[in-house]
């Protein structure tokens, strides 16, 4: 019977079974953020421990830092997030660990830079004290999120406990329609099995579709894993994978390239590998999504109408209404024509260099509407760059979108962009839920980066699969 | 390993309903602007309480029947979303010594065993029967068992489930994970030393410019 990469990478990098019935795993890449670590780094001072592996954590700073050129002069205005930067700039030091920091232009969102450094590799286990660490899944990585205490745990022996989980073989079959994209298949798929449909299991992203995206698109698919429940969610690797890690600053080079290209194909997952379970879902039939409500899973394609409360089983119901009464919306409207006051692109889910240039294709000669305040963020300081050299800067900002440097932002707000009261912004983020973009009673829409320019520039919903860009091609 | 093991929680409830209650509820992100978890208890459910509030009514996090209490009972897909451990931490520092709901999410399971907070899972109507007791008798103790997996109240016991592994970890004090990790730094050197991307190949990596 053959393996799944999940069962290859796992044993690979098992320590010990420990007596809780826990498996100690080796974790091959540590990522930290200014939020998650500076507690870690103080349990582990205050035990006297020390960092055994420094070489395999890198830092950097997403989260709070502010994406306005101005406010990210240092110190930074916001005190607290000055000091988080500190934080983490002297425990970097202390414990040798590599800072990708922004004075550098190396700073970027941890799940944005991983990749891009080439520092994420298949057959890795990753860890980072950040729930979308999925996203590195889709270089055939077992990548999981943790909490601070892990942290820390990763940092003192490179090891967690962790339990082993069942597998869940997704297929996309067929292809997508025009108009829709991965960030589409991610809230399909959501959509399918719900939030805790994945709880207990990795899951393990294929079929065409899959073999057919880029390694941008698959990121996107893999980082919304963790919205579904799943522990991690990740893609075998493949001729995409191999030729999006040739050359970059981290990856092996020369014979070592070699010997790598050998290992990285031995450990995807067998052809007769068995699986926990087994889902299809066809192409054809996802549209482009959108939230309607405060989990992921509340969305609807865009053609059809919000759902109807008592076609929920009873238990749900009350979160179903719960998420009508937070949004303003009623059962068996349409989401088209929905009204919005924000819009934002960017994030770890659809904040890379093919995102900002498929939501620009919808911008050449068009304006915001009026009264729509739009910001795109890029992922990194280096997707900034690329972007810039590209002009993409010129096309935002001429249609009334604000340009702004690398960071978090607007996905969970703890710097200054926020919504405010109860407006609506259309993102291309992965939570909507309530108060998540900074505002207690603020509304977001998730959908993809075409649907969000769209939206912006229409000022309301609009099905991207009408627009022109699609019958000039 | 911690000397610090754990089977009896006692204290009165909260009962806490609704399902997929998110972590970004629990404690809002700009609360996460901290670089300890001293103090974090206050904000626990904080724009919910306001939310709640501003209908008139009163959320179990600011109802000061429930203010003693030690044992929460929530639904569905508790503590879903961010990784954020800051949410139990808010849990615990407010006074929850333990939590009794339908399901966890993973992360915040994983984050709540590292923190001594033991999970109990019981079904959809143990759960909402146990809210409506404690709305009843909201001063009444509850006895929990990690041991048994089990809640006495009003003179009856019920038996919950625990993850076997959690359990386990509770009960022989491992569940702080980290000292036993670090028992096996030789068996980990020795772990490193195989995988092939530490050693045949491996990251070209930037930190030796250090
Ligand atoms: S972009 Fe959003 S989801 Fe991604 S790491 Fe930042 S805050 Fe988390």
């Amino acid at each position: 019977m053959g393996q799944s990469l999940y069962s290859k990478v796992f044993d690979r990098h098992c320590v010990e079974r420990l007596p809780s019935g826990q498996h100690q795993i080796f974790i091959g890449l540590h990522l930290i953020h200014e939020v998650t670590s500076p507690q870690a780094f103080a349990m582990i001072r205050e035990q006297g421990l020390s960092v055994p592996f420094p070489e395999l954590t890198f830092a950097t700073v997403d989260h709070i830092i502010p994406t306005a050129a101005m406010q990210r002069k240092r110190p930074l205005m916001d005190s607290q997030a000055e000091e988080m930067l500190q934080h983490i700039e002297k425990n970097t030091r202390d414990f040798g660990i590599r800072f990708f920091s922004p004075d550098a232009g190396e700073q970027g969102i941890v799940h944005v830079i991983g990749p891009e450094r080439g520092l994420t590799q298949p057959g890795m286990t990753i860890a980072c004290g950040d729930s979308h660490t999925s996203t590195h899944g889709a270089f055939g990585t077992l990548a999981f999120g943790i909490g601070t205490s892990q942290v820390a745990d990763a940092l003192a022996t490179q090891t967690l406990a962790m339990s082993r989980l069942k597998v869940r073989r997704i297929n996309f079959t067929g292809s997508l329609q025009r108009g829709v994209y991965a960030k589409d298949v991610a809230l399909a798929y959501i959509h399918h099995l719900g939030v805790n449909g994945g709880v207990g299991f990795a899951y393990e992203f294929g079929g065409a579709i899959i073999d057919r995206m880029t390694m941008e698109e698959r990121m996107t698919v893999c980082n919304m894993s963790i919205e579904g429940g799943a522990r991690c969610g990740y893609v075998n690797p493949d001729q995409t994978t191999f030729d999006y890690l040739n050359g970059r600053e981290c990856s092996p080079k020369g014979a070592a390239w070699e010997s790598a290209l050998a290992d990285w194909k031995s450990i995807a997952s067998d052809a007769d590998a068995q699986y926990d379970d087994v889902v299809e879902i066809k192409g054809e039939e996802i549209e482009p999504y959108v939230t309607w409500g405060i989990t992921p899973a509340q969305s609807v394609g865009v053609g059809q109408p919000l759902p109807i409360v008592n076609t929920f089983p009873v238990g749900d119901r009350l979160v179903v209404q719960e998420a009508y009464e937070y949004m303003s919306f009623a059962e068996g409207q349409s989401i088209i024509g929905t009204p919005i006051d924000v819009v934002f692109i960017g994030s770890c889910t659809n904040g890379r260099l093919s995102d900002l240039r498929e939501a620009a294709k919808f911008l050449h000669g068009k304006k915001v509407a009026a009264g729509v305040r739009a910001l795109v963020v890029p992922g990194s300081q280096s997707i900034a760059t690329q972007a810039e050299a590209e002009g993409l800067d010129k096309i935002y900002s001429a249609a009334g979108f604000e340009w702004r440097n690398a960071g978090c932002s607007m996905c969970l707000a703890m710097n200054p962009d926020q919504l405010k009261g109860r407006e609506i912004c259309a993102s291309t983020s992965n939570r909507n839920f309530k108060g998540r973009q900074g505002s207690p009673t603020g509304r977001t829409l998730l959908m993809s980066p075409a649907m969000a320019a769209v939206a912006a520039v229409e000022g309301r919903v609009t099905d991207v699969r009408q627009h022109p860009v699609f019958s000039a091609q | 390993m911690s000397k610090f093991t754990l089977n009896e929680i006692r204290g009165s409830g909260i009962p806490l309903r609704g399902t997929d209650i998110d972590t970004d509820r629990i404690i809002p992100a700009r609360f996460l602007k901290c670089v300890t978890f001293d103090g974090i208890g206050e904000h626990a459910f904080e724009d919910d309480i306001k939310g709640i509030a501003a209908k008139g009514g009163v959320h179990s996090f600011a109802d000061a029947r429930f203010r003693k209490a030690a044992v929460l009972v929530a639904n569905r897909n508790f503590g879903c979303g961010s990784s954020r451990e800051h949410a139990p931490q808010s849990l615990k520092r407010w006074g929850v010594s333990a939590i009794i709901a339908e399901s966890y999410s993973e992360i915040f399971h994983g984050n709540c065993v590292s923190i001594a907070v033991p999970c109990f899972i019981a079904s959809q109507e143990f759960c909402s029967e146990l809210q409506n007791h404690i709305e009843a008798n909201p001063s009444a103790e509850l006895v929990l068992s990690v041991k048994d997996a089990t809640v006495s109240f009003g003179g009856r016991t019920v038996k919950l489930s625990i993850d076997p592994g959690a359990q386990g970890q509770f009960l022989d004090g491992s569940w702080d994970a980290r000292s036993g990790l670090l028992e096996n730094l030789p068996a980990i050197r020795a772990v490193a030393a195989r995988i092939p991307y530490l050693n045949q190949f491996g990251l070209s990596t930037p930190s030796k410019a250090l």
